[in-house]
Protein backbone atom coordinates (compact mmCIF):
# COMPACT_ATOMS: atom_id res chain seq x y z
CA UNK A 1 0.00 0.00 0.00
CA UNK A 2 3.04 2.23 0.34
CA UNK A 3 2.63 3.59 -3.18
CA UNK A 4 -0.96 4.63 -2.60
CA UNK A 5 -2.18 7.52 -0.52
CA UNK A 6 -4.83 7.19 2.14
CA UNK A 7 -8.16 8.83 1.30
CA UNK A 8 -9.39 8.64 4.86
CA UNK A 9 -7.18 8.70 7.95
CA UNK A 10 -8.50 8.21 11.46
CA UNK A 11 -6.17 8.81 14.39
CA UNK A 12 -6.72 7.99 18.08
CA UNK A 13 -10.46 8.42 18.00
CA UNK A 14 -12.49 8.25 21.22
CA UNK A 15 -16.19 8.35 21.97
CA UNK A 16 -17.98 7.51 25.21
CA UNK A 17 -21.65 7.26 26.06
CA UNK A 18 -21.54 7.87 29.79
CA UNK A 19 -19.27 5.19 31.22
CA UNK A 20 -19.39 3.13 28.04
CA UNK A 21 -16.37 3.51 25.79
CA UNK A 22 -17.93 2.94 22.37
CA UNK A 23 -14.81 4.05 20.49
CA UNK A 24 -11.57 3.54 22.37
CA UNK A 25 -8.41 4.81 20.69
CA UNK A 26 -9.30 3.77 17.16
CA UNK A 27 -6.89 4.49 14.31
CA UNK A 28 -7.40 3.24 10.79
CA UNK A 29 -7.10 4.36 7.22
CA UNK A 30 -8.69 3.74 3.89
CA UNK A 31 -6.62 3.63 0.72
CA UNK A 32 -7.60 4.31 -2.85
CA UNK A 33 -9.11 1.30 -4.58
CA UNK A 34 -9.52 -0.87 -1.50
CA UNK A 35 -12.26 -2.37 0.56
CA UNK A 36 -11.43 -2.08 4.22
CA UNK A 37 -13.78 -4.25 6.23
CA UNK A 38 -14.65 -3.43 9.81
CA UNK A 39 -15.93 -6.46 11.70
CA UNK A 40 -16.76 -7.20 15.29
CA UNK A 41 -19.54 -8.53 17.49
CA UNK A 42 -22.77 -6.66 18.07
CA UNK A 43 -22.29 -3.58 20.20
CA UNK A 44 -18.57 -3.40 19.38
CA UNK A 45 -18.93 0.19 18.20
CA UNK A 46 -18.89 -0.23 14.42
CA UNK A 47 -21.91 1.93 13.74
CA UNK A 48 -20.68 4.47 16.25
CA UNK A 49 -17.41 4.76 14.37
CA UNK A 50 -19.24 5.20 11.05
CA UNK A 51 -21.37 7.93 12.63
CA UNK A 52 -18.29 9.69 13.95
CA UNK A 53 -16.86 9.71 10.45
CA UNK A 54 -20.12 10.83 8.85
CA UNK A 55 -20.52 13.59 11.42
CA UNK A 56 -23.64 12.31 13.18
CA UNK A 57 -21.66 11.93 16.38
CA UNK A 58 -19.03 14.30 17.71
CA UNK A 59 -15.85 12.55 18.75
CA UNK A 60 -14.52 13.13 22.25
CA UNK A 61 -11.00 13.35 20.87
CA UNK A 62 -8.86 12.24 17.97
CA UNK A 63 -8.84 13.32 14.35
CA UNK A 64 -10.40 12.35 11.05
CA UNK A 65 -8.78 13.51 7.83
CA UNK A 66 -10.50 13.02 4.51
CA UNK A 67 -8.69 13.94 1.29
CA UNK A 68 -6.17 15.92 3.36
CA UNK A 69 -8.97 17.90 4.97
CA UNK A 70 -9.55 17.89 8.73
CA UNK A 71 -13.23 17.05 9.21
CA UNK A 72 -13.40 18.51 12.72
CA UNK A 73 -16.27 20.96 13.03
CA UNK A 74 -17.96 19.92 9.78
CA UNK A 75 -21.59 18.80 9.93
CA UNK A 76 -23.14 15.76 8.27
CA UNK A 77 -24.20 17.63 5.14
CA UNK A 78 -20.80 19.27 4.72
CA UNK A 79 -19.03 15.93 5.04
CA UNK A 80 -21.39 14.39 2.50
CA UNK A 81 -20.61 17.23 0.09
CA UNK A 82 -16.90 16.73 0.74
CA UNK A 83 -17.37 13.25 -0.73
CA UNK A 84 -18.44 10.80 1.96
CA UNK A 85 -21.22 8.57 0.65
CA UNK A 86 -22.84 6.42 3.27
CA UNK A 87 -25.60 3.90 3.76
CA UNK A 88 -27.39 3.33 7.04
CA UNK A 89 -27.55 0.08 8.96
CA UNK A 90 -31.29 0.68 9.25
CA UNK A 91 -32.55 2.14 5.96
CA UNK A 92 -33.14 5.86 6.19
CA UNK A 93 -35.17 7.18 3.28
CA UNK A 94 -37.72 9.85 2.42
CA UNK A 95 -40.57 7.37 2.70
CA UNK A 96 -43.28 9.35 0.89
CA UNK A 97 -41.06 9.98 -2.10
CA UNK A 98 -40.72 7.46 -4.88
CA UNK A 99 -37.46 5.56 -5.26
CA UNK A 100 -36.59 7.85 -8.15
CA UNK A 101 -37.22 11.02 -6.16
CA UNK A 102 -35.04 9.73 -3.34
CA UNK A 103 -32.16 9.40 -5.78
CA UNK A 104 -33.03 12.70 -7.46
CA UNK A 105 -32.45 14.38 -4.12
CA UNK A 106 -28.86 13.18 -4.16
CA UNK A 107 -28.40 14.22 -7.78
CA UNK A 108 -29.81 17.62 -6.90
CA UNK A 109 -27.37 18.01 -4.03
CA UNK A 110 -24.47 16.96 -6.24
CA UNK A 111 -25.42 19.33 -9.05
CA UNK A 112 -25.34 22.47 -6.94
CA UNK A 113 -27.63 24.61 -4.83
CA UNK A 114 -31.00 23.46 -3.57
CA UNK A 115 -32.07 27.09 -3.41
CA UNK A 116 -33.74 26.90 -6.79
CA UNK A 117 -37.34 27.87 -6.42
CA UNK A 118 -39.05 27.84 -9.78
CA UNK A 119 -38.17 25.00 -12.11
CA UNK A 120 -40.21 21.87 -11.52
CA UNK A 121 -38.21 18.78 -10.61
CA UNK A 122 -40.88 16.52 -12.13
CA UNK A 123 -39.72 17.30 -15.63
CA UNK A 124 -36.09 18.10 -14.90
CA UNK A 125 -34.10 15.73 -17.10
CA UNK A 126 -30.87 16.85 -15.41
CA UNK A 127 -32.14 15.20 -12.25
CA UNK A 128 -34.26 12.37 -13.61
CA UNK A 129 -31.80 10.86 -16.07
CA UNK A 130 -28.80 10.49 -13.74
CA UNK A 131 -31.11 9.25 -10.98
CA UNK A 132 -32.62 6.65 -13.30
CA UNK A 133 -29.10 5.56 -14.26
CA UNK A 134 -28.25 4.93 -10.61
CA UNK A 135 -31.44 2.91 -10.11
CA UNK A 136 -30.44 0.82 -13.12
CA UNK A 137 -27.02 0.16 -11.63
CA UNK A 138 -28.57 -1.40 -8.55
CA UNK A 139 -31.37 -3.08 -10.51
CA UNK A 140 -34.24 -0.98 -9.21
CA UNK A 141 -35.27 0.77 -12.42
CA UNK A 142 -38.51 -1.21 -12.54
CA UNK A 143 -39.49 0.21 -9.14
CA UNK A 144 -38.63 3.85 -9.84
CA UNK A 145 -42.14 5.19 -9.22
CA UNK A 146 -42.90 3.20 -6.09
CA UNK A 147 -42.90 5.20 -2.84
CA UNK A 148 -39.99 4.16 -0.65
CA UNK A 149 -42.48 3.20 2.07
CA UNK A 150 -43.85 0.47 -0.23
CA UNK A 151 -40.48 -1.03 -1.20
CA UNK A 152 -39.40 -4.34 0.28
CA UNK A 153 -36.61 -4.43 2.83
CA UNK A 154 -34.12 -5.60 0.22
CA UNK A 155 -35.20 -2.94 -2.25
CA UNK A 156 -34.68 -0.26 0.35
CA UNK A 157 -31.14 -1.50 0.90
CA UNK A 158 -30.56 -1.29 -2.86
CA UNK A 159 -32.06 2.19 -2.92
CA UNK A 160 -29.66 3.30 -0.20
CA UNK A 161 -26.78 2.17 -2.36
CA UNK A 162 -28.21 3.95 -5.42
CA UNK A 163 -28.46 7.19 -3.44
CA UNK A 164 -24.87 6.86 -2.24
CA UNK A 165 -23.75 6.20 -5.83
CA UNK A 166 -25.53 9.31 -7.07
CA UNK A 167 -23.36 11.43 -4.80
CA UNK A 168 -20.30 10.27 -6.75
CA UNK A 169 -18.46 10.07 -3.43
CA UNK A 170 -14.71 9.88 -2.91
CA UNK A 171 -15.23 7.19 -0.28
CA UNK A 172 -18.11 4.94 0.72
CA UNK A 173 -19.12 4.21 4.31
CA UNK A 174 -21.40 1.18 4.17
CA UNK A 175 -22.95 0.01 7.43
CA UNK A 176 -24.06 -3.61 6.99
CA UNK A 177 -25.40 -3.25 3.46
CA UNK A 178 -26.11 -7.01 3.25
CA UNK A 179 -28.24 -7.14 6.39
CA UNK A 180 -31.47 -8.96 5.66
CA UNK A 181 -30.80 -9.35 1.94
CA UNK A 182 -30.86 -13.15 1.85
CA UNK A 183 -28.23 -15.33 0.15
CA UNK A 184 -29.04 -14.32 -3.44
CA UNK A 185 -29.18 -10.63 -2.61
CA UNK A 186 -25.91 -10.81 -0.68
CA UNK A 187 -24.19 -12.56 -3.54
CA UNK A 188 -25.43 -9.95 -5.98
CA UNK A 189 -24.31 -7.07 -3.83
CA UNK A 190 -20.94 -8.73 -3.22
CA UNK A 191 -20.30 -8.74 -6.96
CA UNK A 192 -21.42 -5.15 -7.18
CA UNK A 193 -19.18 -3.90 -4.35
CA UNK A 194 -16.24 -5.77 -5.84
CA UNK A 195 -16.47 -3.45 -8.85
CA UNK A 196 -17.46 -0.39 -6.83
CA UNK A 197 -14.08 -0.23 -5.07
CA UNK A 198 -12.55 1.02 -8.31
CA UNK A 199 -14.88 4.02 -8.26
CA UNK A 200 -14.08 4.89 -4.66
CA UNK A 201 -12.70 2.97 -1.70
CA UNK A 202 -15.14 1.39 0.73
CA UNK A 203 -15.12 1.21 4.51
CA UNK A 204 -17.40 -1.79 4.90
CA UNK A 205 -19.08 -2.81 8.12
CA UNK A 206 -20.42 -6.28 7.55
CA UNK A 207 -21.57 -9.32 9.48
CA UNK A 208 -21.69 -11.63 6.48
CA UNK A 209 -18.26 -13.30 6.78
CA UNK A 210 -18.42 -14.90 3.33
CA UNK A 211 -18.84 -11.44 1.85
CA UNK A 212 -16.10 -9.95 4.00
CA UNK A 213 -13.57 -12.67 3.18
CA UNK A 214 -14.46 -12.46 -0.52
CA UNK A 215 -14.19 -8.70 -0.74
CA UNK A 216 -11.85 -7.21 1.82
CA UNK A 217 -8.35 -6.08 1.01
CA UNK A 218 -7.86 -5.47 4.70
CA UNK A 219 -9.86 -6.19 7.82
CA UNK A 220 -9.95 -4.42 11.16
CA UNK A 221 -11.54 -6.22 14.08
CA UNK A 222 -13.33 -4.09 16.63
CA UNK A 223 -14.20 -5.43 20.08
CA UNK A 224 -15.50 -3.21 22.91
CA UNK A 225 -14.54 -0.11 20.95
CA UNK A 226 -10.92 -1.21 20.42
CA UNK A 227 -9.26 -2.52 17.32
CA UNK A 228 -7.82 -5.83 18.52
CA UNK A 229 -6.42 -6.90 15.17
CA UNK A 230 -5.91 -5.55 11.67
CA UNK A 231 -4.51 -7.16 8.55
CA UNK A 232 -5.24 -9.06 5.39
CA UNK A 233 -7.93 -11.71 5.14
CA UNK A 234 -5.42 -14.49 5.77
CA UNK A 235 -3.85 -12.74 8.74
CA UNK A 236 -7.23 -12.17 10.36
CA UNK A 237 -8.40 -15.71 9.66
CA UNK A 238 -5.34 -17.08 11.38
CA UNK A 239 -5.34 -14.68 14.32
CA UNK A 240 -6.15 -16.60 17.55
CA UNK A 241 -7.34 -13.46 19.34
CA UNK A 242 -9.87 -12.86 16.62
CA UNK A 243 -11.00 -16.46 16.57
CA UNK A 244 -11.62 -16.26 20.26
CA UNK A 245 -13.31 -12.87 20.37
CA UNK A 246 -15.34 -13.07 17.25
CA UNK A 247 -15.01 -15.82 14.72
CA UNK A 248 -15.24 -18.52 17.38
CA UNK A 249 -18.46 -17.03 18.54
CA UNK A 250 -19.79 -17.08 14.99
CA UNK A 251 -18.74 -20.69 14.44
CA UNK A 252 -20.38 -21.99 17.59
CA UNK B 1 -53.79 10.35 -10.82
CA UNK B 2 -57.56 10.03 -10.33
CA UNK B 3 -57.03 11.57 -6.94
CA UNK B 4 -55.06 14.46 -8.32
CA UNK B 5 -57.72 15.46 -10.84
CA UNK B 6 -60.33 15.13 -8.14
CA UNK B 7 -58.33 17.42 -5.90
CA UNK B 8 -57.89 19.88 -8.77
CA UNK B 9 -61.64 19.81 -9.35
CA UNK B 10 -62.35 20.51 -5.71
CA UNK B 11 -59.77 23.29 -5.66
CA UNK B 12 -61.45 24.82 -8.69
CA UNK B 13 -64.83 24.67 -6.97
CA UNK B 14 -63.39 26.35 -3.87
CA UNK B 15 -61.81 29.12 -5.92
CA UNK B 16 -64.93 29.65 -8.03
CA UNK B 17 -67.23 29.52 -5.03
CA UNK B 18 -65.22 32.07 -3.13
CA UNK B 19 -65.25 34.37 -6.17
CA UNK B 20 -69.00 34.12 -6.75
CA UNK B 21 -70.19 34.65 -3.17
CA UNK B 22 -69.47 38.39 -2.91
CA UNK B 23 -71.27 39.05 -6.19
CA UNK B 24 -74.30 37.09 -5.05
CA UNK B 25 -74.18 38.95 -1.75
CA UNK B 26 -74.10 42.24 -3.58
CA UNK B 27 -77.00 41.37 -5.84
CA UNK B 28 -78.99 40.41 -2.76
CA UNK B 29 -77.97 43.66 -1.12
CA UNK B 30 -76.15 41.84 1.69
CA UNK B 31 -72.83 43.66 1.88
CA UNK B 32 -71.88 41.66 4.94
CA UNK B 33 -71.46 38.64 2.70
CA UNK B 34 -68.73 40.49 0.83
CA UNK B 35 -66.90 41.14 4.08
CA UNK B 36 -67.15 37.47 5.03
CA UNK B 37 -65.74 36.36 1.69
CA UNK B 38 -62.93 38.88 2.05
CA UNK B 39 -62.18 37.53 5.50
CA UNK B 40 -62.02 34.03 4.08
CA UNK B 41 -59.56 35.17 1.41
CA UNK B 42 -57.35 37.02 3.90
CA UNK B 43 -57.37 34.30 6.55
CA UNK B 44 -56.81 31.63 3.91
CA UNK B 45 -53.76 33.58 2.78
CA UNK B 46 -52.43 33.55 6.35
CA UNK B 47 -53.03 29.80 6.34
CA UNK B 48 -51.29 29.35 2.99
CA UNK B 49 -48.25 30.92 4.63
CA UNK B 50 -48.35 28.58 7.61
CA UNK B 51 -49.08 25.61 5.36
CA UNK B 52 -45.73 26.05 3.63
CA UNK B 53 -43.94 25.69 6.97
CA UNK B 54 -46.31 23.17 8.53
CA UNK B 55 -47.51 21.12 5.58
CA UNK B 56 -44.48 21.06 3.33
CA UNK B 57 -41.80 21.47 5.96
CA UNK B 58 -43.39 19.78 8.98
CA UNK B 59 -42.64 22.86 11.10
CA UNK B 60 -45.40 23.15 13.67
CA UNK B 61 -45.17 26.87 14.28
CA UNK B 62 -47.46 28.05 17.04
CA UNK B 63 -46.26 31.60 16.57
CA UNK B 64 -47.43 32.65 13.15
CA UNK B 65 -49.61 35.35 14.71
CA UNK B 66 -46.32 37.19 15.22
CA UNK B 67 -46.00 37.58 11.47
CA UNK B 68 -49.71 38.19 10.91
CA UNK B 69 -49.71 40.92 13.54
CA UNK B 70 -46.45 42.48 12.41
CA UNK B 71 -47.80 42.72 8.86
CA UNK B 72 -50.91 44.36 10.27
CA UNK B 73 -48.94 46.83 12.34
CA UNK B 74 -46.75 47.76 9.37
CA UNK B 75 -49.92 48.69 7.46
CA UNK B 76 -51.38 50.49 10.47
CA UNK B 77 -48.26 52.39 11.42
CA UNK B 78 -47.47 53.51 7.87
CA UNK B 79 -51.04 54.72 7.38
CA UNK B 80 -51.06 56.41 10.79
CA UNK B 81 -47.94 58.43 9.95
CA UNK B 82 -49.11 59.26 6.45
CA UNK B 83 -52.41 60.63 7.74
CA UNK B 84 -50.70 62.63 10.54
CA UNK B 85 -47.95 63.91 8.26
CA UNK B 86 -45.46 62.85 10.94
CA UNK B 87 -42.31 61.13 9.69
CA UNK B 88 -41.70 57.71 11.25
CA UNK B 89 -38.11 58.71 11.84
CA UNK B 90 -35.86 61.62 10.98
CA UNK B 91 -32.35 60.30 11.42
CA UNK B 92 -30.21 58.95 9.93
CA UNK B 93 -32.67 59.59 7.11
CA UNK B 94 -36.27 60.60 7.00
CA UNK B 95 -38.88 57.86 6.59
CA UNK B 96 -42.44 58.91 6.00
CA UNK B 97 -45.67 57.00 6.26
CA UNK B 98 -47.59 55.94 3.19
CA UNK B 99 -51.06 54.80 2.24
CA UNK B 100 -49.92 52.99 -0.91
CA UNK B 101 -50.62 49.28 -0.62
CA UNK B 102 -47.93 48.61 -3.20
CA UNK B 103 -45.38 50.04 -0.77
CA UNK B 104 -47.03 48.73 2.39
CA UNK B 105 -47.16 45.10 1.26
CA UNK B 106 -43.45 44.66 0.49
CA UNK B 107 -42.59 46.38 3.77
CA UNK B 108 -45.00 44.17 5.70
CA UNK B 109 -43.37 41.15 4.09
CA UNK B 110 -39.90 42.49 4.79
CA UNK B 111 -40.60 43.06 8.48
CA UNK B 112 -42.30 39.66 8.89
CA UNK B 113 -39.49 37.99 7.00
CA UNK B 114 -36.80 39.59 9.17
CA UNK B 115 -38.67 38.60 12.32
CA UNK B 116 -38.91 35.04 10.99
CA UNK B 117 -35.21 35.01 10.21
CA UNK B 118 -34.46 35.85 13.82
CA UNK B 119 -37.12 33.59 15.36
CA UNK B 120 -36.31 30.75 12.98
CA UNK B 121 -32.59 31.05 13.57
CA UNK B 122 -33.12 30.16 17.22
CA UNK B 123 -36.23 27.99 17.15
CA UNK B 124 -35.23 25.77 14.21
CA UNK B 125 -32.42 24.30 16.28
CA UNK B 126 -35.14 22.52 18.21
CA UNK B 127 -37.93 20.27 17.07
CA UNK B 128 -41.17 18.73 18.25
CA UNK B 129 -42.76 20.23 21.33
CA UNK B 130 -39.78 22.52 21.94
CA UNK B 131 -40.23 24.12 18.54
CA UNK B 132 -43.93 24.66 19.23
CA UNK B 133 -43.16 26.26 22.59
CA UNK B 134 -40.34 28.49 21.38
CA UNK B 135 -42.31 29.87 18.43
CA UNK B 136 -45.18 30.51 20.84
CA UNK B 137 -42.85 32.25 23.28
CA UNK B 138 -41.41 34.56 20.62
CA UNK B 139 -44.88 35.50 19.44
CA UNK B 140 -45.99 36.22 23.00
CA UNK B 141 -42.97 38.49 23.48
CA UNK B 142 -44.04 40.56 20.50
CA UNK B 143 -47.64 40.51 21.71
CA UNK B 144 -46.73 41.90 25.13
CA UNK B 145 -44.47 44.44 23.54
CA UNK B 146 -47.36 45.71 21.39
CA UNK B 147 -49.65 45.88 24.42
CA UNK B 148 -47.20 47.86 26.48
CA UNK B 149 -46.01 50.27 23.81
CA UNK B 150 -48.31 53.27 23.96
CA UNK B 151 -47.09 55.06 20.82
CA UNK B 152 -49.31 52.96 18.56
CA UNK B 153 -52.32 52.53 20.77
CA UNK B 154 -51.05 49.81 23.09
CA UNK B 155 -53.86 47.58 24.14
CA UNK B 156 -56.46 49.71 22.35
CA UNK B 157 -54.95 49.16 18.95
CA UNK B 158 -54.46 51.48 16.04
CA UNK B 159 -57.22 52.62 13.70
CA UNK B 160 -56.74 53.10 9.98
CA UNK B 161 -59.17 55.91 9.23
CA UNK B 162 -59.13 55.51 5.47
CA UNK B 163 -58.38 52.21 3.82
CA UNK B 164 -54.99 52.32 2.10
CA UNK B 165 -54.96 52.88 -1.63
CA UNK B 166 -54.19 50.85 -4.72
CA UNK B 167 -53.57 52.53 -8.09
CA UNK B 168 -56.67 52.54 -10.25
CA UNK B 169 -58.88 50.78 -7.68
CA UNK B 170 -61.34 52.25 -5.22
CA UNK B 171 -60.33 50.20 -2.20
CA UNK B 172 -63.24 51.51 -0.15
CA UNK B 173 -65.57 49.63 -2.48
CA UNK B 174 -66.03 46.25 -0.76
CA UNK B 175 -66.05 44.18 -3.95
CA UNK B 176 -62.91 45.89 -5.23
CA UNK B 177 -61.09 45.24 -1.99
CA UNK B 178 -62.30 41.65 -2.04
CA UNK B 179 -60.89 41.23 -5.54
CA UNK B 180 -57.52 42.55 -4.42
CA UNK B 181 -57.38 40.00 -1.60
CA UNK B 182 -58.68 37.24 -3.85
CA UNK B 183 -56.18 37.84 -6.65
CA UNK B 184 -53.30 37.94 -4.14
CA UNK B 185 -54.53 34.69 -2.59
CA UNK B 186 -54.59 32.89 -5.93
CA UNK B 187 -51.22 34.31 -7.01
CA UNK B 188 -49.61 33.21 -3.76
CA UNK B 189 -51.17 29.74 -3.99
CA UNK B 190 -49.74 29.44 -7.50
CA UNK B 191 -46.36 30.54 -6.20
CA UNK B 192 -46.46 27.99 -3.38
CA UNK B 193 -47.38 25.30 -5.89
CA UNK B 194 -44.33 26.18 -7.99
CA UNK B 195 -42.16 26.29 -4.86
CA UNK B 196 -43.32 22.87 -3.70
CA UNK B 197 -42.38 21.33 -7.03
CA UNK B 198 -38.97 22.97 -7.22
CA UNK B 199 -35.63 21.67 -5.97
CA UNK B 200 -36.14 23.76 -2.88
CA UNK B 201 -39.55 22.20 -2.34
CA UNK B 202 -38.12 18.72 -2.80
CA UNK B 203 -35.49 19.42 -0.15
CA UNK B 204 -38.08 20.94 2.19
CA UNK B 205 -40.40 17.95 1.91
CA UNK B 206 -37.48 15.59 2.38
CA UNK B 207 -36.54 17.51 5.54
CA UNK B 208 -40.04 16.85 6.86
CA UNK B 209 -39.94 13.15 5.98
CA UNK B 210 -36.42 12.37 7.13
CA UNK B 211 -33.84 15.00 7.88
CA UNK B 212 -31.14 12.38 8.47
CA UNK B 213 -31.58 11.33 4.82
CA UNK B 214 -31.41 14.92 3.61
CA UNK B 215 -28.16 15.61 5.49
CA UNK B 216 -26.69 12.36 4.24
CA UNK B 217 -27.05 13.54 0.64
CA UNK B 218 -25.31 16.79 1.56
CA UNK B 219 -28.20 19.21 2.01
CA UNK B 220 -28.31 20.90 5.43
CA UNK B 221 -31.92 20.75 6.69
CA UNK B 222 -31.51 23.82 8.88
CA UNK B 223 -30.83 26.16 5.95
CA UNK B 224 -33.72 24.79 3.93
CA UNK B 225 -36.10 25.09 6.87
CA UNK B 226 -34.98 28.59 7.72
CA UNK B 227 -35.65 29.87 4.20
CA UNK B 228 -39.03 28.10 4.16
CA UNK B 229 -39.90 29.60 7.53
CA UNK B 230 -39.05 33.08 6.26
CA UNK B 231 -41.10 32.72 3.07
CA UNK B 232 -43.95 31.27 5.11
CA UNK B 233 -43.84 34.25 7.48
CA UNK B 234 -43.76 36.75 4.62
CA UNK B 235 -46.97 35.29 3.21
CA UNK B 236 -48.69 35.38 6.59
CA UNK B 237 -47.38 38.92 7.12
CA UNK B 238 -48.92 40.01 3.83
CA UNK B 239 -52.22 38.54 5.00
CA UNK B 240 -51.86 40.56 8.21
CA UNK B 241 -51.49 43.78 6.22
CA UNK B 242 -54.62 42.95 4.23
CA UNK B 243 -56.53 42.11 7.39
CA UNK B 244 -55.61 45.50 8.91
CA UNK B 245 -56.99 47.19 5.81
CA UNK B 246 -60.09 45.01 5.82
CA UNK B 247 -60.90 45.88 9.43
CA UNK B 248 -59.40 49.38 9.12
CA UNK B 249 -57.89 48.57 12.46
CA UNK B 250 -55.05 46.61 13.97
CA UNK B 251 -54.63 45.67 17.61
CA UNK B 252 -52.56 43.24 19.65
CA UNK B 253 -55.13 40.46 19.22
CA UNK B 254 -53.66 39.98 15.72
CA UNK B 255 -50.46 38.96 17.54
CA UNK B 256 -52.05 36.75 20.18
CA UNK B 257 -51.75 33.01 20.55
CA UNK B 258 -55.46 32.74 19.72
CA UNK B 259 -54.62 34.03 16.28
CA UNK B 260 -51.74 31.53 15.94
CA UNK B 261 -54.18 28.82 16.90
CA UNK B 262 -56.78 30.00 14.40
CA UNK B 263 -54.29 30.02 11.55
CA UNK B 264 -53.30 26.50 12.50
CA UNK B 265 -56.97 25.48 12.60
CA UNK B 266 -57.47 26.71 9.02
CA UNK B 267 -54.62 24.51 7.88
CA UNK B 268 -55.69 21.42 9.84
CA UNK B 269 -59.40 21.71 8.97
CA UNK B 270 -58.64 22.14 5.28
CA UNK B 271 -55.88 19.56 5.09
CA UNK B 272 -52.26 19.89 6.14
CA UNK B 273 -49.99 20.20 3.11
CA UNK B 274 -52.87 20.43 0.63
CA UNK B 275 -52.56 23.35 -1.76
CA UNK B 276 -56.09 24.69 -1.20
CA UNK B 277 -56.39 23.30 2.32
CA UNK B 278 -56.23 26.71 4.00
CA UNK B 279 -58.96 28.04 1.70
CA UNK B 280 -61.25 25.18 2.65
CA UNK B 281 -60.28 25.55 6.31
CA UNK B 282 -60.79 29.31 6.48
CA UNK B 283 -64.12 28.97 4.68
CA UNK B 284 -65.28 26.31 7.15
CA UNK B 285 -64.12 28.44 10.05
CA UNK B 286 -65.97 31.54 8.88
CA UNK B 287 -69.03 29.43 8.05
CA UNK B 288 -69.05 28.01 11.55
CA UNK B 289 -68.50 31.37 13.08
CA UNK B 290 -71.37 32.97 11.18
CA UNK B 291 -73.82 30.11 11.70
CA UNK B 292 -73.10 29.25 15.33
CA UNK B 293 -71.43 32.44 16.49
CA UNK B 294 -74.80 34.22 16.51
CA UNK B 295 -76.56 31.43 18.39
CA UNK B 296 -74.11 30.72 21.15
CA UNK B 297 -70.99 32.10 22.71
CA UNK B 298 -69.66 28.60 22.80
CA UNK B 299 -69.41 28.14 19.04
CA UNK B 300 -65.69 27.54 19.48
CA UNK B 301 -66.67 24.39 21.32
CA UNK B 302 -68.40 23.09 18.18
CA UNK B 303 -65.35 24.01 16.21
CA UNK B 304 -63.17 22.19 18.70
CA UNK B 305 -65.31 19.07 18.28
CA UNK B 306 -65.02 19.24 14.49
CA UNK B 307 -61.29 19.77 14.81
CA UNK B 308 -61.02 16.72 17.02
CA UNK B 309 -62.92 14.63 14.48
CA UNK B 310 -60.62 15.83 11.71
CA UNK B 311 -57.48 15.09 13.70
CA UNK B 312 -58.73 11.65 14.74
CA UNK B 313 -60.57 10.43 11.66
CA UNK B 314 -59.79 12.63 8.66
CA UNK B 315 -56.10 13.41 8.77
CA UNK B 316 -56.18 14.99 5.31
CA UNK B 317 -58.77 17.54 6.42
CA UNK B 318 -61.61 18.53 4.13
CA UNK B 319 -59.48 18.32 0.99
CA UNK B 320 -58.19 14.91 2.00
CA UNK B 321 -61.72 13.74 2.79
CA UNK B 322 -62.87 14.68 -0.70
CA UNK B 323 -59.80 13.95 -2.81
CA UNK B 324 -58.12 11.14 -0.88
CA UNK B 325 -54.57 10.74 0.32
CA UNK B 326 -51.87 13.01 -1.06
CA UNK B 327 -49.30 11.39 -3.33
CA UNK B 328 -45.91 12.56 -4.43
CA UNK B 329 -44.60 12.05 -7.93
N1 LIG C 1 -26.53 7.26 20.89
C1 LIG C 1 -26.11 6.36 21.80
N2 LIG C 1 -26.30 6.57 23.12
C2 LIG C 1 -25.89 5.68 24.02
N3 LIG C 1 -25.26 4.54 23.73
C3 LIG C 1 -25.04 4.27 22.44
C4 LIG C 1 -25.46 5.15 21.40
N4 LIG C 1 -25.11 4.62 20.19
C5 LIG C 1 -24.51 3.46 20.48
N5 LIG C 1 -24.47 3.24 21.81
C6 LIG C 1 -23.84 2.08 22.48
O1 LIG C 1 -22.54 1.98 22.01
C7 LIG C 1 -22.18 0.63 21.81
C8 LIG C 1 -21.78 0.41 20.38
O2 LIG C 1 -22.94 0.47 19.56
P1 LIG C 1 -22.85 0.36 17.98
O3 LIG C 1 -21.85 1.32 17.50
O4 LIG C 1 -24.23 0.49 17.44
O5 LIG C 1 -22.33 -1.13 17.79
P2 LIG C 1 -22.26 -2.03 16.50
O6 LIG C 1 -22.64 -1.21 15.30
O7 LIG C 1 -20.84 -2.50 16.44
O8 LIG C 1 -23.20 -3.17 16.73
C9 LIG C 1 -23.40 -0.20 22.22
O9 LIG C 1 -23.21 -0.65 23.53
C10 LIG C 1 -24.53 0.78 22.14
O10 LIG C 1 -25.53 0.45 23.04
MG1 LIG D 1 -24.14 -1.42 13.96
Amino acid sequence: MADKKPILTIKNLYKSFGALKATDDVSLDLYEGEIHALIGPNGAGKSTLIKQISGDYQSDSGSIHFLDQDLAGLGVAERARAGLGRTFQVSSLALEFSALRNVMLAVQSKSGSSFKFFKSVQKDADLIEPAMQMLKEVGLEGRADIPAAELSHGERRQLEVAIALALKPKAFLLDEPMAGLGPAGSKNLTGFLDQLRHQAPILLVEHDMDAVFALADRISVLVYGRIIAAGTVDEIRGNPLVREAYLGEEAS
Amino acid sequence: MVNLSRENGFNFLLAAGLLIIPFIAQSMDEPFGITLATRVAVLALAGVGLNLALGSGGLVSFGHAAFFGLGGYVAGILAHHALNYEPIMLSPFEINGTTEMLIIWPLAMLVSGLAALLIGYFSLRTSGVYFIMITLAFAQMIYYFAISWPAYGGEDGLPIYLRNTFPGVNTMDPISFFLIAYVILLLVIALVHVLNNSRFGAALQAARQNDERLSAVGIAPFNIRLVAFVISAMITGLAGALQADLLKFVDPSALSWHMSGEIMIFVILGGVGRLFGPVAGAALFILFESIFGGMTEYWMLFLGAVLLIVVLFARGGLVGFIAGKARHG
